[in-house]
């Protein structure tokens, strides 16, 4: 494994680092999943209905999270590659800023501007566009809302990335070629940063998939997702066979999701 | 879109392109003809790369207007103009196959399914490269990448061709191939070109006829022979091939009294008083002559099939003189005469 004698030392500190707070607690914590020798956690976890909405939710939201960030992030990173150094720059502080930014700090915010009296129902109410506010906290849109939001950034990032290392030239000669701009984004654009669109795409769902403080807080109990689900069984049930159980759910679905785009993030050429 | 009506005749008239203060074309008029190949010859920064993207539709003009086979197309849109260009560096797009990138501006067109096979194939054995239509361009060696860049601009029958300094990564032989084998092609499907190179050989190798150009501007328009021997001033003479350019005024009829010191004879008629420039390409001095220079040899290198040679001549003047290569070369410090008929200089 570590072919250059020299390379290991230097990284031994976050070797070690690593076993101590990475794997030996995920080992222990499969540890407590099939504590007494039994599956009987796992079971509870894939077999009751209540649980399996719980990942269904986990996942669907993950899905739509990862779809709307590509449906807004890949007209932005597009745009920030192909613009003049100037405009760039204001897109990246635009986007960079929020993702140095607290979470928390953010999804107060969110919860600010949606709530019952939030800015947004007041405008909408005010202005006479709806009778009554419209429910955005406390539910699934809220959740979604305050999830592509925090996780934009990483989707714009390596779609900006991917659109920057396609030769300007190659869409041009398109374009001399006969092709209009639609087409030039299906037949060019497309195929030569799909794989910043797969990149951004898994680390958008990944990061969906275990997230927390933002479903926990917007949801506000109505939209449970798995780490949501897991958080209470720690503290709440005290269950933590249970709760180390559906993290196993978890790592292994995400571990699942990265190895299928893994196979998929090498497209082959077309035709 | 309509399929192509094939090559037609291309006229530029009065184009004008600034970027902020910096003139790249200034009010450039050119005429190429249906079928002729014209090289835009010009040292990098000359304004030659930014008259073929007003061309190409890739740079809109602040004025004037870009004519093809008598149609004004000053604003359509590249994908409008039925163009074929050879990008610098290619432009393949690497996602696709040979056939693909071959298929591509014919699938723009509409064009139907058989009818692109058979022109595909046509157009790949057109450049030696039947059989690699299921690489990819990144399989493919420059040159071959070149082919394929060569067989996508001429499938659809464009009205014109541009070639934008097509053969500068490729070595020198290569280089050499290609440029044969562009001018055949060419001339057998009757395709109006424009070529573009700071490459005066490549210039000469190619063209009908050349346009040299300068800052922007258009110096001179000619046959690749009027250009070497007759160039119209000083940047042209100087940009291409060797040369010796002296400046002096006309003394007496045929005389031309240098700036320098000394005067030579020459064969033109312009009026005595004019301010001529004088032109000596250095292949034209020979050991005597009725123009006589005699210096110190202050530089010679053998070059196989000539010498040449750098002679320091009075008034602190430097002259460059190629000869056959015959007997032993003048040692430097040694003293030389070259001379240099008449007919032989060109007066500008």
């Amino acid at each position: 494994m570590f072919s250059s004698r020299n390379g290991f030392w230097p990284a031994l500190p976050a070797l070690v680092l690593l076993f101590a707070f990475f794997l030996f607690p995920v080992v222990r914590m499969l540890g407590f999943s099939v504590e007494g020798g039994t599956f009987d956690w796992y079971a509870k976890a894939l077999g009751q209905g209540l649980y399996i909405r719980v990942l269904w939710n986990t996942f669907e939201i993950a899905l739509l999270v990862t779809l709307f960030c590509l449906l807004l992030g890949y007209p932005l990173g597009f745009l920030m590659a192909t613009t003049t150094p100037g405009w760039a720059t204001l897109g990246f502080i635009f986007v960079l800023l929020p993702l140095w930014t607290s979470v928390l700090v953010r999804t107060y915010a969110w919860m600010v501007l949606l709530g019952r009296n939030g800015v947004f129902n007041r405008l909408l109410v005010e202005y006479g566009i709806t009778s009554d506010p419209i429910p955005m906290l406390h539910n699934f849109t809220g959740v979604l809302i305050g999830m592509v939001h925090v996780l934009l950034p990483y989707m714009v990032l390596p779609i900006y990335g991917a659109v920057r290392k396609v030769d300007p030239a190659i869409p041009a000669a398109a374009a001399g070629l006969g092709a209009s701009s639609w087409r030039i984004f299906w037949r060019i654009w497309l195929p030569l940063t799909l794989n910043g669109v797969f990149a951004g795409c898994v680390l958008v769902f990944i990061l969906s998939l275990g997230f927390y403080i933002t479903p926990a807080l917007l949801g506000g109990g109505r939209v449970i997702m798995i780490a949501v689900l897991i958080e209470q069984q720690v503290r709440e049930a005290l269950n933590w066979p249970f709760a180390a159980a559906l993290s196993a759910v978890l790592l292994v679905a995400t571990f699942l999701v990265y190895t299928i785009a893994q196979r998929f993030s090498q497209p082959e050429p077309a035709r | 879109m309509s399929e192509s009506k094939g090559s037609a005749e291309l006229l530029i008239e009065g184009v004008g392109k600034r970027f902020g203060d910096v003139v790249a074309l200034d009010r450039v008029s050119l005429r190429v003809a249906k079928g002729e190949l014209l090289t835009i010859l010009g040292p990098s920064g000359s304004g030659k790369t930014t008259l073929l993207k007003v061309v190409a539709g890739f740079e809109t003009p602040d004025g004037g207007s870009v004519k093809v086979g008598g149609a004004e197309i000053t604003s359509l849109p590249p994908a409008k103009r039925d163009i074929g260009m050879v990008f610098q560096n290619y432009a393949l797009f690497p996602h696709l196959t040979v056939k693909a990138n071959v298929a591509f501006p014919l699938e723009m067109r509409n064009v139907g399914r058989a009818e692109i096979e058979k022109r595909v194939s046509e157009a790949l054995a057109m450049v030696e490269l039947a059989g690699y239509e299921a690489r990819l361009p990144r399989q493919l060696s420059g040159g071959q990448q070149q082919r394929v860049a060569l067989a996508r601009a001429i499938v659809f029958n464009p009205r014109l061709l541009l070639l934008d300094e097509p053969f500068g990564a490729l070595d020198r032989k290569l280089r050499e191939t290609m440029q044969l084998e562009v001018r055949r092609l060419q001339r057998r499907l009757g395709l109006t070109t424009i070529f573009i190179t700071h490459d005066q050989e490549e210039a000469l190798v190619l063209s009908d006829r050349i346009a040299v150009m300068n800052k922007g501007a258009i110096q001179q328009v000619a046959t690749t022979t009027e250009i070497y021997e007759h160039p119209a001033n000083d940047f042209v003479a100087d940009f291409v091939g060797e040369s010796n350019i002296f400046h002096g005024t006309v003394s007496a009829p045929g005389t031309v009294a240098l700036d320098g010191g000394g005067s030579v004879k020459v064969t033109s008629d312009k009026p005595v008083g004019t301010k001529v420039g004088v032109l000596m390409r250095p292949e034209r001095f020979g050991a005597t002559g009725a123009n006589l220079f005699a210096g110190e040899v202050i530089e010679s290198v053998y070059l196989g099939t000539s010498f040449k040679l750098r002679l320091a001549l009075e008034g602190s003047r430097e002259l460059l003189v190629r000869q056959p290569a015959r007997g032993t070369l003048p040692a430097a410090g040694s003293r030389a005469t070259v001379g240099i008929e008449p007919d032989a200089i060109h007066v500008f």
